[in-house]
Parts: structure tokens; C-alpha cells; sequence
């Protein structure tokens, strides 16, 4: 190469290094739960606003958490909202608050891969406790055939598959699981991460559905919409009403029907009360620091959030998601103000 | 190799600033500055290991080696099940690799002409280059499915009474692990051993020939003894190697951190739960177990790493990259 | 009993041609030009490539060559030229330390000194990362091949009055470059199929990321997010990108050990 064009090609190569000019990007990471939902919306806007670029990396809840705490990343995202311990450390290394701020409602579903099996399977909450503590261990196990009578459950070993890393899908299922098993709640309790009693890890809500599709004779927990888009089989719930119900729009809508919202959002609406509710039902929430110094990047989610609320809900029963419930939107929209620069 | 470099004593090469005016001086310091920074980058990394890890270190003391829970939720500790799966699969890894790659190192030494052996060692080394995301990526959807249907039946069938072989296999396990990895490292003992083994003299062939000895014999009984040293170097490298994957592994390994007796159930490795939950630590001392368990390793392959090339400079022979 | 050797090598050998020819009819069967052009699709959704994973790799690989390359070469003339004592042989050991060190365990590394003083993932810390892996075989490879020239090559040069530094810049350098210049491109293709270090310092980009301190793709990480997840699309896509980033390794291992091979031969 000559000189002249080896200096050429150099100069391109550093073209590539020079920051677009008039593009604003905002980096976020956290939940696998919503991550289908993130990345249309971030695609969507993008659509409406090209100068701007909302990079969502689906890490899992822990790291939304962590890395928003952290300062490395703009926002996170989580389906299990952040203790008071987390929140006060999020205090003690930047210097403010933390807000929630809900976006969609999704659901866990047990999503399974029982070889001769096609019908939904009714899953009582004893079989889900059992099924993961490890003490129900073959798929014709008396308490799942009284729940699925008409079906002929083979004598196999159930493989249990659950999360690698911290997650907030895994929250929302442990959760549960703490509200409907006292025994869960004493020997393995919940959090985004715990010591699982069985079964295999996989990572992310994608690396589970994965795995389940994979294996056969196994049982995970994912949300909603990996299970649909993947024409995965996933079964009922037995809610608090004794009803068996499958995980879709109404009955998701349902259980956070006349809930009690909190001023900072976090909740928890699993096992809810009511005939119709799916009891493995969750907000999904993003972490947003309440001083961010940055103007453009201030106005930049301030104006993705309005959206959000806004236009932004029409696009969640595409993919499985349950808009959030007028209250709630109303009450955050207020919120969204809280935000502010220095 | 050549005799060292030439250094002229001062007197001859100049003053000082003769050296300056010379460019000597400047190329003296610019260079050696460069090597002085592999040295500080070296102990940079060991301090942001230690330093990173003091939190884990504090709390857990030895224990941390010695304790078998993962617990996140209690904040409780221990490195025990990805040291057994970091350790088991790189042990199985070398069973299987070390009777295939040395045999295949004597053949290419010792049976193949000149240039088929050039080409055949070309290729394998081409085994080595290729990159361990593609080997994970060719474990997920051609090794597992293959193990799952056709090894493992086979293995349960003959060997199934052996406690390392009982229990359901689901595709993801140490056994695939080790499986994906033992293809990872053959290259570096085919590669290392093949020279060492042509280093051996004529003479020793010769000597052993003449009286009488077959070629088999010759090679087993006299060329491969000479050459141990080297060949067990080869052995300690890719040890190494396979201590220290990452992605290959975390990809068919199962990622369940767990002590077991089957091979065939699901496990974890040092590398692999580092990439799995190193982003998504939520608390300090999370992250510090994490970086803690970095810490093991690093420590477990400087050593064994420091084995290998004991032994293969020990024997003569290139050390293999 | 010989003839178990050749079969272990004809099994060696079956292995690989098993690998590559699996990989490369997938890999081409899902190759399209929208790989190459569009960036990813949202989840779920068919479509889209990996445009700026390609970049992305791109401009890691380059941010490495940049770190690497200075520092291993000059260190490399430093030990075959100017070294004396026992510093030269504590930067030896220390070198291979550092090449033997896993390369997680280098992102940990590349994570503190770059990502958690920066506050935030970057190119620039993935790159920080591969760079210091390119820098141990940088310098034994410029160490080695620097040693194999000719004492008399030196010598002929000083005798006519050429200081130190010029001996080495036009004399000595030159003679090896070819040596040298392939065991660079060895370094880069290794470095070039990182995935562990980069997941946590460039973490990820479904779009473009100007500049230097944002977020960034590249093609090893694609395809282990792709390969673990759940979608078939996305299982298409990460083998149409192991074949490019497998093509480009063995494409310039083969070269550059060709190229090698004849140096030696010549030499």
C-alpha cells in the first residue's frame, strides 16, 4: 500500500471513532421479563426520534439493579423492585434517589416439554412448590395427575430449569412460590438470586425457554411472551379463588385490578385476589436516577416516558404484555415530574 | 537461537550525550519503558484482583475454598462447586485428549513422511485457532444432540453401573464440557509433543534399532521416555488452557453450581459463573465473591502454567504459543 | 499398535473436518446480504443482521492493534536488543504470567481500571481488554524473530558508523519484519474471537454506537447471545456469523503460517 492510501484508509478508520454529530444515546440494562417489549418500543421511538438511540441490554434484573446503582448505565430495569437496602445504597453511592416506574404488566408462566403431552397442564400450587423444592420428581406424581385427570402423564423425571444469574422473572416466581409454601418461604425464601434446591440454570428468560425447548421432561419459568413466541406449551395456575387460569390479557389485567398502588410504585401482585386473576402476575418497572444531570439526557427520558404512557401502551398486546391500568398510568404521570437535573 | 546481542561497554559507545544525539538513548528508554509496562500491567491485575476480592476475602477467609453453598440471597459464599467443575472437566478433558493427541503426536513424529506430517500438524493446529464462542456454538446444536443420541445410550449401555455415569443426562453436562473441551486442547499436545518428539536424537532410534528392536518398540520403549518431560509439559499446558476456558464451557455446562458424582448431571465452572453473573452481582458482596473466585483462578493457573514450562524448557523443544 | 496412532490422527483429523464442514454449510445457508447491511431486528421479530456487530469488531480490534502492538513490539526490541540482567528475565516470566491468564479474568481486570472509573460500559474498555491480551505474544513474537537475525547483520551496520537505535530501525527491524508481522496477525485473529472479556466492558449494542465510550457489539458476542436463546432466527443468524468470523480467523492463521513457514525455510 502506498503511503497516501495508507493514510486514507487510517483516516476513515478514525471516521468510524468520531461521535455522530447531533446523536443523543442513552444506555439502559436489566430485565429479560420486558426485554421483547423494550426493544420494540426503543425501536418505535427511534423510528419517531432518529437522533436518538436507546441501547437496552437484557442482563437480568440483578444487573439492573446493580449496574444502574453503579452509575454505569443511564437506567435499569426490574421485575423485582429494589429493597430498601438496595435503595439506600443507591442513596449512599450517588448521592439521590432512585424511582420505580412501572411500564407493562407480564405474567410467569411454567413452561414445559412433556414428550406425548399437548393439552395445558393444570399445576396446583402445592405441584409448583413441590415440583421446585424438589420433593415431587416424576411427572405422574399424585398431585399433578389429580390436577390433570384426563391426561395419561408419563413416569418420567421432571427436569427443573431456573435462572443462572439475578433475575427479576426469578422474583416474581419465588415470590409466589413464598406466598403459597411456607415451606419455600423458611428453606430457600425469595430475592432476584437464590440457592435453587434442583434443577439447571439457564440464562436469561431466553436461555430458559431455550433450555426447556431443548430438554425433554422439563419445567421452567419464563414470561409470558418467550412462551408464545417460541409455541411453547405452558400451563394453568390454581389462583387464590380456586379457579385454574391460563396467563393472557385479561386474566394479567385482572390480577392487578384494584390494586393498591404505592406512592413509589413498588409492589407486589402475585397471588392476587379475585376469580378471574392469573396468580404469577407482575409490574415490570425501570430504575431512573431522580437527578439526572445531563439535560439532554433528562429530556430525553422524560419525553421516552410521557411516550411510553402514552402512545407507547398501544403496542403491548402485540406481544402478550397487559397495558397498565389507567390509575396507574394517571399516577405516574405526575410522577415523571419528580425527575430533575442538578 | 543466536548468541546474545552485542553491548558495547560505555567507554566505546560514547558519552552520553553522543548516545542522545545518536537516538540511542531514546531508543534505550522508549523500549524499555514498554517492557517495564507488561510488568506493571501484571501487578496492576493481581491488585485489582486482591483489592476487588477484599470484602469476600474478609468475611469468608479460607473457608472460601472449603465451603459449598452459592447462596445470594443469605450472602453465603463458597468456591467448592466450580473448583470441582472447573477441576473435573479439565481432568476429563485431558483423559480423553492426552491417549488421542499423543497418539497422533508419535504417529505424525515418527510414521508420517516429512511433508504429510508438515500438513497434517498444519491442520491441527488450525483446531487451535478457532475461536471457543464457535466451539460452544457447534457443542449447543451438534455435540449435545449427538451425545444425547448416540454416546451416552452407548456409554449407559456398557458402563452404566459406574457411578459417573448414572443419572438422567440432559444434554448440558460436565461430561459434554469436558467432551467440547478435550477437542479445545489436543491441538497443544499433538503441537508440543510432535516437536519434542523430533527432537529426540537419531541416535537414540538408531542405538535401539541395531539391536534389534521393532519400530513399535523403539518408539515406546526408548523415543517416548526420552522425550517425557516434555510431553508431560505438553500435558501441564493444556491443563491450563482448559482451566481458563470460558465460553465454550458455560454454553454446555449447565451452570448449576453443584457437587456430584455423575458426570452426566449438570455443573459449573469458575469461568463460567464469573461470565454468567458477573454483570448482574447486586451487591458489593456478590461482586467481591465473584472477583474472589477470579482471584483462585488466576492463582491455579499461574501455577500450573509455571509446570508446564518448567518442563518443556527442561527438555529442549520450542514452548508452544 | 502403530497403526492406533495413525487412527488417532485420522480421528484428530475427521474431527475437524467435521467442525469446519458443519459449520460452514450452516453458516453459508443463512448467510444473506441483510447480514451484513441491517442492524438487529427488535426480539421476536424475523429480519435484520448483524451490520453493526461487524463494526463493532471492527473498531475493537483496531482500539487492541493500537494498545498492543506499540507496547509488545518496542518491549519485544527492548528484550532481543538492550536487555541485560535480570529484568529482562522477570518481564519474560511476567509476560508469559499474563498470557496464561485466563481471559475472564483479564475482563475483571479491563472492568475495574476502565469500566468503573468511566462509570459506564465502552468500546474503549473492550478494546483496553484485547489489547492487553495482544500484548505478551506481541512482544515474544518480536523478541524471537529479532533474535533470529544475524549477529553479523549488526555488526556490518555499527562497523560503518550507524549508532544503536538506527542499526535496529533499518537494519535489524526490516530483516524480521516479516516474521514479526504475521505473529501480530496470529495475535490479532486469537483476539479476534474473544467473547468472555467483552461482557462485561463493551457488554452489547442493538444499534450503531459512535465514538469510543458507548456500548458496542461485536460478532463473538452476537453469537453467544444468539446461541443461547431460544429464537430460531436468531439461531440462523449466529451461524451465518461464525462462518464470517471463522473464515476470517483460519483465512489469516493460513496466511500468516505460510508466510512464516517460508521465513523459516529462507531464513
Amino acid at each position: 500500500m502506498t503511503r497516501r492510501s495508507s493514510l486514507t484508509v487510517f483516516a476513515a478508520l478514525c471516521c468510524l471513532g468520531l461521535p455522530a454529530f447531533g446523536q443523543i444515546s442513552l444506555t439502559g440494562a436489566g430485565a429479560t421479563f420486558p426485554y421483547p417489549m423494550y426493544s420494540k418500543w426503543f425501536d418505535e421511538y427511534r423510528k419517531l426520534h432518529p437522533n436518538l438511540e436507546i441501547n437496552y441490554q437484557s442482563i437480568g434484573s440483578g444487573g439492573g439493579i446493580r449496574q444502574v446503582t453503579e452509575g454505569t448505565v443511564d437506567f435499569g430495569a426490574t421485575d423485582g423492585p429494589m429493597t430498601d437496602e438496595q435503595m439506600k445504597a443507591f442513596r449512599e453511592k450517588r448521592g439521590c434517589d432512585v424511582l420505580h416506574f412501572p411500564t407493562v404488566l407480564g405474567a410467569d408462566v411454567p413452561v414445559y416439554n412433556v414428550p406425548g403431552v399437548a393439552t395445558d397442564l393444570n399445576f396446583t400450587p402445592e405441584a409448583l412448590a413441590g415440583i421446585f423444592l424438589g420433593k415431587i420428581t416424576k411427572w405422574n406424581d399424585p398431585e399433578l395427575a389429580k390436577a390433570n385427570p384426563k391426561v395419561k402423564l408419563p413416569n418420567t423425571d421432571i427436569l427443573v430449569i431456573h435462572r443462572s444469574e439475578a433475575s427479576g422473572t426469578t422474583y416474581v416466581w419465588v415470590d409466589y412460590l413464598s406466598k403459597i409454601s411456607s415451606e419455600w418461604q423458611t428453606k430457600v425464601g425469595k430475592g432476584v438470586a437464590v440457592n435453587w434446591p434442583v434443577g439447571l440454570g439457564g440464562k436469561g428468560n431466553e436461555g430458559v425457554a431455550g433450555q426447556v425447548k431443548e430438554s425433554a421432561n422439563s419445567i421452567g419459568y419464563v414470561e409470558l411472551i418467550y412462551a408464545a413466541q417460541n409455541k411453547m406449551s405452558y400451563g394453568r395456575v390454581r389462583n387464590s379463588a380456586g379457579n385454574f387460569v391460563k396467563a393472557d390479557l385479561a386474566s394479567v389485567t385482572a390480577a392487578a385490578a384494584g390494586v393498591e398502588m404505592p406512592d413509589d410504585f413498588r409492589v407486589s401482585i402475585t397471588n392476587a385476589s379475585g376469580k378471574t386473576a392469573y396468580p404469577i402476575a407482575s409490574f415490570t418497572w425501570l430504575l431512573i436516577p431522580e437527578v439526572i444531570k445531563d439535560k439532554q439526557k433528562l429530556d430525553v427520558i422524560t419525553g421516552f416516558l410521557h411516550w411510553m404512557l402514552g402512545p407507547g401502551q398501544k403496542f403491548t398486546e402485540a406481544l402478550e404484555y397487559a397495558p397498565l391500568p389507567k390509575p396507574v398510568v394517571t399516577k405516574e404521570e405526575k410522577a415523571i415530574s419528580k425527575l430533575h437535573g442538578s | 537461537m543466536s548468541a546474545a546481542p552485542t553491548i558495547l561497554p560505555r567507554s566505546r559507545v560514547g558519552t552520553f550525550a553522543d548516545r542522545l544525539r545518536a537516538g540511542d538513548q531514546f531508543a534505550y528508554t522508549l523500549t524499555l519503558v514498554c517492557a517495564a509496562s507488561i510488568f506493571l500491567v501484571t501487578c496492576l491485575l493481581v491488585y485489582e484482583l486482591w483489592i476487588g476480592s477484599a470484602l469476600s476475602r474478609e468475611k469468608f477467609g479460607w473457608n472460601f475454598i472449603f465451603t459449598s453453598t452459592w447462596d445470594p440471597v443469605r450472602e453465603d459464599f463458597g468456591a467448592v462447586p466450580f473448583m470441582f467443575g472447573t477441576v473435573v472437566t479439565s481432568l476429563v478433558s485431558l483423559l480423553i485428549s492426552v491417549p488421542i493427541g499423543l497418539g497422533a503426536a508419535i504417529f505424525l513424529s515418527e510414521m508420517a513422511l516429512p511433508s504429510i506430517s508438515d500438513t497434517l500438524t498444519f491442520l491441527i493446529e488450525l483446531l487451535a485457532a478457532v475461536p471457543s464462542v464457535i466451539y460452544g456454538l457447534l457443542g449447543i446444536f451438534l455435540l449435545v444432540p449427538v451425545l444425547e443420541s448416540v454416546v451416552v445410550p452407548v456409554l449407559k449401555g456398557t458402563l452404566g453401573f459406574l457411578p459417573i455415569f448414572s443419572g438422567p443426562f440432559y444434554g448440558v453436562s460436565l461430561f459434554s464440557a469436558s467432551v467440547v473441551l478435550s477437542v479445545m486442547i489436543v491441538p497443544f499436545i499433538i503441537s508440543v509433543s510432535r516437536e519434542v518428539l523430533l527432537a529426540v536424537p537419531v541416535d537414540q532410534r538408531e542405538a535401539a534399532l541395531s539391536v534389534g528392536a521393532t519400530k513399535w518398540e523403539t518408539t515406546w520403549q526408548v523415543v517416548v521416555p526420552y522425550a517425557k518431560r516434555g510431553i508431560y509439559g505438553s500435558i501441564f499446558l493444556a491443563l491450563a488452557r482448559a482451566l481458563g476456558e470460558t465460553m465454550a464451557v458455560t454454553m454446555v455446562i449447565g451452570n448449576t453450581p453443584k457437587v456430584q458424582t455423575s458426570l452426566l448431571g449438570p455443573g459449573d465452572s469458575i469461568a463460567s459463573v464469573i461470565a454468567n453473573q458477573f454483570t448482574e452481582a447486586t451487591s458489593d458482596m456478590y461482586i467481591s465473591a465473584l472477583i474472589e473466585l477470579g482471584l483462585v483462578l488466576f492463582a491455579i493457573t499461574i501455577i500450573i502454567n509455571g509446570l508446564a514450562r518448567l518442563l518443556i524448557l527442561t527438555t529442549g523443544g520450542r514452548v508452544a504459543k | 499398535m502403530l497403526s492406533l496412532t495413525g487412527a488417532c490422527t485420522v480421528v484428530i483429523i475427521g474431527i475437524l473436518l467435521v467442525i469446519l464442514g458443519y459449520l460452514f454449510w450452516n453458516g453459508a445457508r443463512y448467510l444473506t446480504v441483510d447480514f451484513f447491511t441491517k442492524l438487529p431486528a427488535p426480539v421476536g421479530e424475523s429480519g435484520g443482521g448483524m451490520a453493526n456487530a461487524i463494526v463493532g469488531s471492527g473498531k475493537l480490534l483496531l482500539l487492541a492493534v493500537l494498545i498492543g502492538v506499540p507496547f509488545g513490539f518496542l518491549g519485544g526490541v527492548y528484550l532481543a536488543e538492550f536487555g541485560t540482567g535480570i529484568f529482562p528475565s522477570v518481564v519474560r516470566y511476567m509476560t508469559d504470567l499474563l498470557n496464561g491468564v485466563p481471559s475472564i479474568v483479564i475482563g475483571i481486570f479491563a472492568y475495574g481500571v476502565v469500566v468503573a472509573r468511566m462509570h459506564h460500559f465502552s468500546t474503549l474498555a473492550g478494546g483496553v481488554a484485547l489489547g492487553v491480551m495482544m500484548v505478551p505474544i506481541a512482544l515474544r513474537t518480536t523478541e524471537e524473530f529479532l533474535r533470529g537475525v544475524p549477529q553479523s547483520l549488526r555488526e556490518g551496520a555499527m562497523a560503518l558508523g550507524a549508532s544503536k537505535a538506527r542499526t535496529i530501525a533499518t537494519v535489524v527491524i526490516p530483516a524480521a519484519i516479516k516474521g514479526i508481522f504475521s505473529g501480530m496477525m496470529l495475535d490479532l485473529a486469537r483476539v479476534a474471537g474473544e467473547t468472555a472479556p467483552l461482557l462485561f466492558t463493551s457488554l452489547g449494542n442493538r444499534f450503531w454506537s459512535p465514538g469510543w465510550d458507548k456500548p458496542t457489539s461485536a460478532l463473538p458476542e452476537m453469537i453467544y447471545h444468539y446461541a443461547i436463546s431460544p429464537y430460531d432466527e436468531w439461531h440462523r443468524q449466529a451461524w451465518a456469523a461464525g462462518f464470517v468470523l471463522l473464515t476470517l480467523v483460519l483465512l489469516v492463521n493460513i496466511i500468516a503460517r505460510q508466510v512464516l513457514a517460508r521465513t523459516s525455510h529462507a531464513g
